[in-house]
């Protein structure tokens, strides 16, 4: 089981017992590990079994609408006038943005285990949009904790989890925010474990979430992959997404990562800076415990942990999924930061320039994308993973740029 | 190598009697009241203490425990203050055993080797760490046995006979089941169930059996101290505290008063409970 591909791969990790290095791993109480050992069965089964395959491949073409498109971005590579820019468009999923990639498989396998009652946790409530969904497309009850201050800043996605058949738990302990929310699902875990799967919405937590739900957003890079052949006749050269927990990064990234031409950097969230307040687990973070996993927190010098922020909700989580830790450590992924303002003035210019409003969360990669493009040769493919559309960040934005709606 | 839990446990034994495990929050509400707390315990009826290390993400804890964590920390509370606590305690009391529950990461941020060196050195007898299963005892469970101190595992209804032994297999001290699949001050839960898989649990060890998560009064520690060796009580004591507070969240007269009377009663139904059964 999870032997290595081959000798010096990147991407046989984790190993038996879900570690990458020394990142990762089953940092969670007794109550639960029964339950995490039964999952991790389910999932290898599950991953044997070629009707499961095939249930997933119908549900993404049919229902998500995959293939995404790999779409050449004309105008923004003239404008940055270096790099050839492709953009790969995970904001046209089904419910806007990568994150239904992986709810599909969980939910697919919730079904297969017999399991009825979902909970999940969201922060800017993309992930629980999407849960919510597919728990309303398989009839499944669906329990999401939001940080309450969450609750009060993303009010449009709270009411479409609602819309959808989903109870939205505002979650008061605490920071009252992303992290407090998964401490709250962990709580409710522990209490239901009988009956209830956790669908966790990135490549982090205990060991198998962080390699499951990689499997399930590898879709990303696994297409990539084919449409630049398809478009270019060869590999990118270059691949940058923004990280928060990371599964959007890791999904384009896992299948590259043994192909030592492709450079491929990671962009974290750096708020006002890095001196100040920031989401930059990597840059501004050391390894710790939390959640389940060991890897990159941001912490305090007694071990507590710190609130992340970040213009975007989605990526002021103050941990990354722990592959993302060994990937810096070993030296494959060279992981930038970009601060709010940077985020925010690529957000307008993806807009202005090909028409696409970009997440929020997407536009810190773009951001980068505006750094290093102009400093490559035009025959340098460069691929950014559009992980989300930004139709929800309209009202943000519109306050910060002093417009009232 | 026998510990001063062993110690404690085989008195137990001779007496006839169950143990009382109490639960406080260092640092809670304040450093010099816990500190007088912790060391009013014994005189109250606590036969053992598990001193809680307070965390912003204690992710198998109920809103009684998570509070107090957060007053421990809005207070400047840290695991060095923590363990000088233990060491002023232990400069009046040889011989109660104390264990320190919480959860790993400030442990593994103030370094494994310094904290149990450190711990020993304070008077520390046992670890809880919530968060390190069996699958990761090479991280804290083993270096810590090799020091000398007992590191205590939980067993819950979850942990079925194939999964005992593993459990089982590297606990010393006393072995502390969880008697409801829950978070600390849930439901409180059914004590003939709990009696039944205290049973259960005996027939894999000789190590001394407490049940907590769920004992409020009197009358659950009497029906659960039937049937363990020991009960634990936590969140009713942290809740004493918090009752204590005035308006502003600070100590007030009736503070420790309020903890060592709520213990003296619980005390009086572990103490009672294998008579009146009789």
């Amino acid at each position: 089981m999870n032997a290595p591909e081959k000798r010096n791969s990147f991407r046989s990790g984790p190993d038996e017992n879900g570690k990458f290095g020394i990142y990762g791993g089953r940092f969670v109480a007794e109550t639960l590990m029964p339950n995490i050992l039964a999952l991790e069965r389910a999932y290898n089964e599950a991953k044997a079994d070629p009707a499961y395959a095939a249930e997933m491949a119908g549900h993404l073409t049919h229902y998500v609408g995959r293939p995404s498109p790999l779409y050449f971005a004309e105008r923004l590579t003239e404008h940055l006038g270096g790099a050839k820019i492709y953009l790969k468009r995970e904001e046209l999923n089904h419910t806007g943005s990568h994150k239904v990639n992986n709810v599909l498989g969980q939910i697919l396998l919730a079904r297969r285990m017999g399991k009825k009652r979902i909970i999940a946790e969201t922060g800017a409530g993309q992930h629980g949009v999407a849960t919510a969904t597919l728990c309303a497309r398989f009839g499944l009850e669906c329990i999401v904790y939001m940080g309450a201050v969450d609750v009060a800043r993303q009010a449009p996605n709270v009411f479409r989890m609602k819309m959808l058949g989903a109870t939205v738990v505002p979650v008061q302990s605490g920071a009252k925010t992303l992290k407090d929310a998964m401490n709250e699902a962990l709580r409710d875990w522990v209490t239901n474990v009988e009956s209830t799967f956790y669908c966790i919405g990135t490549v982090a937590g205990p060991h198998p979430y962080p390699s499951m739900v990689r499997d399930f957003q590898s879709i990303i890079g696994d297409e990539t992959r084919e449409q630049m052949q398809a478009a270019e006749g060869r590999l990118p050269d270059s691949l940058l997404a923004c990280v928060g927990g990371g599964s959007n990064a890791i999904g384009l990234f896992h299948p590259f990562l043994d192909d030592p031409s492709v450079e491929i950097y990671g962009v974290e969230a750096a708020g006002h800076g890095l001196d100040k307040l920031h989401a930059a687990s990597i840059s501004g973070g050391r390894p710790g415990v939390l959640h389940g996993n060991r890897t990159y927190l941001l912490m305090d010098e007694d071990g507590q942990i710190q609130e992340g922020h970040s213009i975007s909700a989605g990526l002021d989580y103050p941990g990354i999924g722990p592959e993302h830790s060994w990937l810096n450590d070993v030296g494959r992924v060279k992981y930038l930061s970009a601060t709010d303002d940077e985020a925010l003035e690529a957000f307008q210019l993806l807009s202005k320039i090909e028409g696409i409003i970009p997440a929020l969360e997407s536009a810190h990669a773009l951001a980068k994308v505006a750094e290093l493009a102009p400093n490559k040769p035009k025959d340098h493919l460069m691929v950014v993973n559009l992980s989300g559309r930004g139709d929800k960040d309209v009202p943000q934005v519109a306050e910060m740029l002093g417009t009232s709606l | 190598m026998t510990t001063r839990l062993d110690t404690r446990f085989a008195a137990l034994a001779r007496e006839g009697r169950a143990g009382f495990v109490t639960y406080v929050m260092a640092g809670d509400p304040d450093r010099e009241t816990a500190r007088a707390i912790l060391k009013a315990l014994p005189g109250a009826g606590a036969d053992v203490i598990e001193f809680g290390m307070p965390f912003t993400d204690p992710m198998a804890d109920g809103p009684s425990v998570q509070a107090a964590g957060l007053r421990s920390l809005h207070g400047g509370q840290t695991l060095k203050k923590t363990l000088e606590d233990i060491a002023d305690f232990r400069t009046g009391d040889r011989d109660t055993p104390i264990v320190l529950m919480g959860y790993y990461n400030p442990i593994y941020i103030y370094g494994v080797e310094k904290f149990l060196a450190d711990a020993k050195a304070a008077g520390i007898d046992g670890l809880i760490v919530v968060d390190l299963p069996p699958e990761e005892d090479a991280e804290l469970c083993l270096p810590a046995l090799k020091a000398g101190l007992n590191f205590i595992r939980l067993a819950t209804p979850t942990t079925d006979e194939k999964r005992l032994p593993t459990v089982l297999g590297n606990t010393s001290g006393f072995v502390y089941y969880v008697s409801i699949t829950g978070i600390t001050g849930a439901a409180t839960p059914d004590f003939g169930k709990t009696s039944e898989a205290v049973a259960r649990i005996k027939k894999h060890t000789a190590l001394p059996v407490a049940v907590g998560f769920g004992v409020k009064n009197a009358d659950h520690a009497r029906a659960v101290a039937r049937g363990a060796d020991a009960v634990v009580v936590g969140s009713a004591l942290v809740d004493a505290v918090k009752g204590s507070l005035d308006g502003e969240g600070r100590a007030t007269g009736r503070t420790v008063g309020a903890v060592t009377d709520l213990v003296a009663s619980l005390a009086a139904g572990v103490r009672g409970a294998r008579q009146a059964a009789e």
